[in-house]
């Protein structure tokens, strides 16, 4: 599909373009570029990479409250050395007085080199990188897109494993409206061999529209049993049911035990199998499991940071025009 | 432009205007819809044979040439139709209305929370694969059907 790209300024020819949006606006090349950054921050001593963005300022502007990524975002910029500015909450914010978005990114794009936006208007992270002199980088807009989870999940299949491609990966739960895994499967159909399996109960099934994207690109199965295909996996990545989208409670109360994971649901699995979770849990993920090899869920959490400092190092430069 | 079928003539031809022919029936209505409010004499006909399509519509528009804008939104809902331009009763203009790949403006995003139903920005969308519609910004696809009924007029 034919997407606007921004000409390549400052990156260096890198990166293919200078906001990180949408997983849609991804390639290999790309992710791989985001990926090594990522890996060679993780072994910087801390003291060094205080020097990476020292001078610089990160805002974070969250017109829809998410501590965790906040945190993570805000935690990622202090460690290389920026200062940080921003809003939790848009009744805070200017935009609880009317002002409109595009206004307030081109305000802000003044003050910061980076702004970090997390909004519940879908499409509102493409609009800003539109208007904004400085790199946006999405923390989530509404139910679309959420690019630097997506990240953070190949970041930690590639080290658990050393790589991604030839991987058989097990999506479980909620197919039908986590933008979690529809992203994640969009990536993952731009590795080679990955195999997917999608187990969910009917009515939770992947969409067709997400099916499309990543048809003839990526082999996939899809199922309603985990203990079918348990064996066969490499990673198990669980996502949770919500009650609210069944009508009926008793359906949901049947859904549950069947799409729950614990330490009995893995007696058959390979023994280097890793479980992934985006966190936080409810009762989809037993922690039974915490202790056992299998937990990679914690390790995913902490890599949430090391990410996003790879994206700020590659993106404290940009010109946009 | 006489438009003549084994039982006679549908439609009087024009001497001077458009007429926008080979439309896909059903599509004619829409057709008025993007045309709107005119001053000028329009003459529909819906479902009359055609021997490239078996049926279709069609749409005279007398003395008056349609915008750019209003021809793209025709060309969205009615690809394959052709647009003729008419001036003395001969045709000085004859277009095949191809689907555009990119269209800007023209329809609105059926998506309720997507930005450019809250924000004063101009809709963006990719036409991709099967005539779907893929909004640049929140990224929800509509089929025809709902673009068709979300012209922007
Ligand atoms: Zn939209």
């Amino acid at each position: 599909m034919a997407r606007k790209k921004r000409p390549k300024k400052g990156l260096g020819g890198q990166l293919s373009f200078s906001d990180i949006v949408s997983i849609s606006d991804f390639s290999r090349n790309d992710i791989e570029i985001i990926l090594s950054e990522a890996k060679k921050l993780e072994k910087m001593p801390l003291q060094a990479k205080k020097q990476l963005l020292f001078g610089k300022t990160v805002a974070t502007l969250f017109f829809e409250p998410s501590t965790r990524t906040k945190l993570s975002f805000e935690t990622a910029a202090q460690n290389l050395g920026a200062g940080v500015i921003g809003f939790a909450d848009a009744n805070v914010s200017s935009a609880k007085k009317g002002e409109s978005l595009s206004d307030t990114i081109r305000v802000v794009s003044d003050y910061a080199d980076i702004i970090v936006m997390r909004h519940y208007i879908e499409g509102a992270a493409r609009l800003a990188s539109e208007v904004s002199k400085k790199p946006i980088i999405n923390a989530g807009d509404g139910s679309n897109q959420h690019p630097t989870q997506t990240l953070l999940d190949l970041y930690t299949v590639e080290k658990a494993f050393g790589k991604i491609d030839g991987l058989t990966i097990g999506l479980f739960g909620d197919l039908r409206y986590g933008r979690t895994v529809h992203s994640l499967a969009q990536a993952l159909a731009l590795f080679n061999d990955v195999g997917l399996v999608l187990i969910s109960p009917e009515t939770l099934a992947l969409p067709d529209y997400v099916k499309k994207q990543i048809e003839g690109r990526i082999k996939y199965i899809e199922a309603q049993e985990l203990s079918e295909f348990i064996k066969e996996l490499d990673v198990l990545y669980v996502t949770r049911i919500q009650k609210e989208r069944f009508a009926d409670p008793v359906e949901y109360e049947k859904v549950k035990g069947k799409y729950g994971l614990n330490k009995k649901s893995l007696e058959k699995a390979k023994e280097n199998l890793k479980v992934m979770h985006p966190l936080p849990r409810v009762d989809e993920l037993s922690t039974d499991i915490d202790q056992t090899k299998h937990a990679l869920y914690f390790e995913q959490a902490k890599n949430g940071v090391i990410v996003r400092e790879a994206l700020l190092n590659l993106l404290k430069d940009v010109k946009k025009w | 432009m006489v438009k003549k079928t084994k039982d006679g003539l549908y439609i009087k031809p024009i001497e001077k205007g458009t007429t926008i022919d080979h439309l896909p029936v059903g599509t004619a209505l829409h057709v008025l819809n993007i045309i709107g409010k005119t001053d000028s004499a329009i003459t529909v006909a819906i479902g009359v044979p055609s021997r490239k399509l078996g049926k279709k519509d069609l749409v005279f528009v007398e003395n008056k040439t349609l915008s750019n804008e209003q021809i793209a939104q025709i060309a969205l809902i009615a690809p394959g139709a052709t647009l003729n331009i008419i001036e003395k009763n001969e045709v000085i203009l004859k277009s095949r209305l191809e689907m555009p790949k990119k269209v800007v403006g023209l329809i609105t995003c059926i998506n309720p929370k997507c930005i450019t139903n809250m924000e004063s920005v101009e809709t963006i969308f990719y036409i991709e694969n099967n005539a779907l519609a893929r909004c640049h910004y929140c990224e929800k696809i509509m089929s025809k059907d709902d673009y068709t009924a979300r012209l922007r007029l």
